[in-house]
C-alpha cells in the first residue's frame, strides 16, 4: 500500500527526497529536514506555538496543531502554504488522524476535551469531556478505539469511536504524555513524564499487562521522564524518549525490558521514521536539534540544527 | 467570634450514588497586612485559598471518572476571632484534612490540640524553616518551601556565577534578621561569605528621597559582585535597584528573588496551570496559590495511589519513595520522611523571567538532588517523625 501511496506522490509532486517535518514550538515555524543529506532544506511559518503535527496519508496535507493561535492549521507540504484552519477547540496540543484520513482527534489542552474534527467538512464532529489537560493521542489500527491521556488527570480515556462516548477510564502514573497502539493493536502503551513509567495495557480488557521502569547509570532517577514512543518497523522494539534524561530507551516489545539507551539531544520529545525505515529522527527541545539514529545499529549518525524548541515530528515519503 | 465565610464549594453538582465523598478543609487565619511604603501592591484577598479552589476543580475532575467526591469546606478567621475556637469547631465537625495558611503560632497550636492528633495539616502558609525543624509536627506536612530551601536556592545561583563577593542589607523586621539569618547560613553550606553587611537604618519616605539617600547608603559598602537584601515584607527594597552607589545587580528579597512559584513560571507544562489560574482567579498566581495547588493535588494524588483517604494512609503515602507528584516543575514531588517538607525545585525569578531553576546543575546528593535545599536528613532537629 505504501508502494501505490508512494507512486501517486511521485506523480504530484515536484519534491525531490523523503523529508522529515519538524515543529519549532517557540520559533512558530516547521523545518524541512532532508532525509539524504541531512540538511533543513526549508523552514515555513506556522500559527503560534506549533506542536503535533502529522500527514494526511496521501502526504499532501499537512496538518499542525498551532496551540496558541487555537488552530489545526492545514498546510500545502509541496508549498508550505497555509490552506485553511479547522475548527479545532481551545489550545490543540496533540493530535490522531483515523485510519479512514477523515477524522481528526484532537486533544484540547485547556478545555479539558477532545474535539472530533472532519478534515472534508471542516465541522466539529463531537467533543468529548475528558481530564485536565488532555495530551496523548492513540487510535486503534482499525480506527474504532481512540484514546485521550489527560496529564493532570493522570488517566487514560478510552473513547467508542462510533458513539464517541467513553467507554472506559484507566489509571497511569503522573503525567502521561503520550499513547500509543502497537501496530496489531493488541496493546496500548501510555508513557507517565512525571511517574517515570511507560504502561502497557491489554487493549481487550483494558488490564494492565505491564510497566516499564528506566535507569541510566550517573542519570538520576527523577530525570528520566518518558514521553514520545514508537514502534521499530519490524514491531518488535520501541523507542522510548526520556525526555531530560536526553536519551531514548530501546525497549523489547515482546518482553517489555529495555536493551539499550542511546544518547541524543537535550530534553528530548517525540520521533518519526524515514518513510524507507533506515532512520529514526528525535526532536530535542532544549538542545534546538534533531538527533538522527540509524535503526540497524541503533547508533546517532548526525545532529541537525532546526529552530528553537522542536516539539512534534511527521515523515513524507517523496519520489525517488 | 463569627466565621469570615463559610462556603461549600462541591466538586460536582451530582454525584451518583456509589461515589465516595472526601472532605478537605481550607481553615486560614487572616492577618492585619503589615504597613508598607508603596501603596500600591497589596496581597489578594484570595491569597492560597485561590490556589486551593483551583486545585479542588482539577482534582473533582479526576474524581468523577472515580466515582470520588470531593468538597471543599473554607473556614477563614477574621484577625479579631479567635482561630483556635473556629479551628477546634472545625475538627469537631469532621474535618480530618487540613491545607491551613496561617502564622506559625497559630498552626502550632492547631498541630498541637488534642482533637488533631488523628488529622493531617498541611501548611501552605508559614515558612519558617524551625516549623520543619526543632518546632515539626509529626501531623504537619508543608508544601509551602521553608526560608531555608529558598535561601539556598539562591546561594547555589552565587556558587554557579561565581559571584563570590556579596554584601547585604537587612531591613529592621524578625522576618528581615530570619531571613538575613538563612541567608547567612547557606552562604556558609556552599561556600561562601558576606563582605560586608548593613542594617536598613532609614524611615524616610523612599519613594521621595531614594535616589538622593540610597547612593550615600550604599557607599561604604566593600567591593561586592552583587547585592543581597532582605526585605521579606517588600518595603524598602524595591528602591535600591538603579539608586545604588555601584551598579550592582539586586537579590534576595527583592530583585531576582527565590521563590516556590511565580507568574513568570512557564516550562515543563506550567503554562498550563498558569492560563488555567488566570482564567479562573483574574491574576497571577503566587508562591503561597501554588502551595496550597499542589498540596490539594497532592492529597488527591495520595488517595488514588494508597487507594485510601484516611490521613495516615495519605501522609505513609506522600512521605514514602513511592510519592511522585506532578507540580509543573520538571521533577517529581514527594514529601520528606524526616521533616515533612515537600522536596521541589525552587524558580529564581526576576518580574520577567525564570532566571534558574534550582537545585543547579551540579549540585549532587546521594538520594535525591532535590534535597540539596533546606534541611537534610543528616541534620535535621525534627524528632517528631521519628527520624
Amino acid at each position: 500500500m505504501l508502494r501505490a501511496l508512494l507512486l501517486t506522490t511521485l506523480l504530484a509532486s515536484p519534491a525531490l527526497a523523503d523529508e522529515i517535518w519538524v515543529t519549532n514550538e517557540a520559533d512558530d515555524t516547521v523545518s524541512v529536514i532532508d532525509v539524504e543529506t541531512l540538511e533543513v532544506t526549508h523552514t515555513y511559518p506556522t500559527g503560534e506555538r506549533p506542536r503535533g503535527v502529522t500527514f494526511s496519508r496521501d502526504f499532501k496535507r499537512l496538518y499542525i496543531c498551532a496551540s496558541d493561535s487555537d488552530a489545526v492549521q492545514v498546510m500545502d507540504p509541496d508549498t508550505g502554504e497555509i490552506l485553511h484552519d479547522l475548527p479545532s477547540g481551545e489550545d490543540p496540543e496533540q493530535f490522531v488522524i483515523a485510519p479512514d484520513d477523515r477524522l481528526l482527534y484532537i486533544a484540547n489542552e485547556n478545555d479539558a476535551v477532545t474535539t472530533v474534527v472532519d478534515t472534508q467538512s471542516r465541522k466539529v464532529v463531537a467533543q468529548i469531556d475528558v481530564g485536565i489537560e488532555p495530551e496523548g493521542m492513540g487510535i486503534s489500527p482499525d480506527g474504532k478505539v481512540q484514546v485521550t491521556t489527560s496529564e493532570t488527570t493522570n488517566m487514560a480515556h478510552w473513547i467508542d469511536t462510533a458513539t464517541h462516548e467513553i467507554t472506559a477510564n484507566t489509571l497511569v502514573d503522573a503525567r502521561p504524555r503520550h499513547a500509543e497502539f502497537s501496530p496489531d493493536g493488541g496493546e496500548l502503551w501510555v508513557s507517565s513524564e512525571i511517574g517515570g513509567t511507560v504502561t502497557i495495557f491489554d487493549t481487550a480488557t483494558q488490564m494492565e499487562k505491564g510497566k516499564i521502569t528506566f535507569g541510566i547509570p550517573g542519570i538520576r532517577p527523577e530525570k528520566l521522564q518518558p514521553v514520545g514512543m514508537h514502534f521499530s518497523p519490524d514491531h518488535t522494539k520501541v523507542f522510548v524518549a526520556l525526555g531530560p534524561a536526553n536519551h531514548l530507551a530501546v525497549v523489547d516489545a515482546a518482553s517489555f525490558s529495555v536493551e539499550e539507551y542511546i544518547l541524543v539531544g537535550r530534553r528530548v520529545w517525540h520521533m518519526a521514521l524515514s518513510p524507507d525505515e533506515t532512520l529514526l529522527f528525535t526532536t530535542n527541545g532544549v538542545s534546538g536539534d534533531v538527533t538522527a539514529i540509524d535503526v540497524a545499529t541503533l547508533a546517532p549518525v548526525a545532529t541537525i540544527k532546526v529552530g528553537r524548541f522542536p516539539w512534534g515530528a511527521a515523515a513524507r515519503p517523496t519520489a525517488n | 467570634m463569627k466565621l469570615l465565610a463559610t462556603a461549600a464549594a462541591l466538586g460536582l453538582a451530582c454525584a451518583s450514588a456509589q461515589a465516595e465523598a472526601l472532605r478537605l478543609d481550607w481553615i486560614e487565619r487572616q492577618v492585619v497586612p503589615p504597613p508598607v511604603l508603596s501603596n500600591l501592591q497589596g496581597d489578594p484577598d484570595d491569597l492560597g485559598l485561590a490556589g486551593a479552589r483551583l486545585s479542588l476543580k482539577d482534582i473533582a475532575k479526576t474524581g468523577k471518572f472515580l466515582g470520588i467526591d470531593w468538597a471543599l469546606q473554607e473556614t477563614v478567621v477574621p484577625p479579631e476571632a479567635d482561630f483556635l475556637e473556629v479551628a477546634k469547631a472545625a475538627l469537631a465537625d469532621g474535618a480530618q484534612i487540613l491545607i491551613t495558611r496561617a502564622p506559625a503560632k497559630d498552626l502550632l497550636a492547631l498541630a498541637d490540640l488534642p482533637q488533631a492528633q488523628g488529622a493531617l495539616i498541611l501548611n501552605t502558609g508559614a515558612d519558617e524553616t524551625r516549623l520543619r525543624g526543632a518546632d515539626c509536627r509529626a501531623n504537619v506536612l508543608h508544601t509551602l518551601p521553608s526560608v531555608a530551601m529558598r535561601t539556598d536556592a539562591l546561594a547555589q545561583l552565587l556558587v554557579a556565577k561565581r559571584w563570590t563577593d556579596l554584601a547585604l542589607i537587612s531591613g529592621p523586621q524578625p522576618e528581615d534578621a530570619a531571613y538575613a539569618e538563612a541567608l547567612k547560613a547557606s552562604l556558609t553550606k556552599f561556600g561562601l561569605a558576606l563582605s560586608g553587611e548593613k542594617d536598613w537604618p532609614l524611615t524616610a519616605d523612599m519613594r521621595r528621597s531614594g535616589a538622593a539617600e540610597v547612593p550615600l547608603f550604599t557607599q561604604d559598602l566593600p567591593k561586592h559582585d552583587i547585592l543581597l537584601v532582605a526585605d521579606e515584607r517588600g518595603d524598602f527594597a524595591r528602591y535600591l535597584p538603579y539608586n545604588t552607589w555601584l551598579p550592582r545587580p539586586i537579590a534576595g528579597s527583592e530583585g531576582l528573588v527565590p521563590r516556590g512559584w511565580s507568574g513568570v513560571v512557564e516550562q515543563n507544562g506550567a503554562a498550563q496551570l498558569q492560563d488555567r489560574f488566570r482564567a479562573a482567579i483574574g491574576r497571577e498566581m503566587r508562591a503561597e496559590d501554588y502551595a496550597a495547588w499542589v498540596a490539594v493535588a497532592a492529597i488527591s494524588d495520595a488517595r488514588t495511589r494508597a487507594g485510601s483517604a484516611t490521613p495516615e494512609a495519605l501522609r505513609a503515602y506522600l512521605t514514602s519513595e513511592k510519592a511522585r507528584i506532578a507540580g509543573f516543575l520538571g521533577r517529581p514531588l514527594s514529601f520528606r520522611p524526616w521533616d515533612g517538607q515537600m522536596r521541589q525545585p525552587i524558580p529564581l525569578v526576576t518580574e520577567r523571567a525564570v532566571i534558574a531553576l534550582a537545585p543547579l546543575e551540579g549540585f549532587l546528593h546521594a538520594h535525591n538532588e532535590l534535597d540539596t535545599l533546606g534541611p537534610d536528613r543528616p541534620e535535621t532537629l525534627c524528632t517528631a517523625f521519628g527520624g
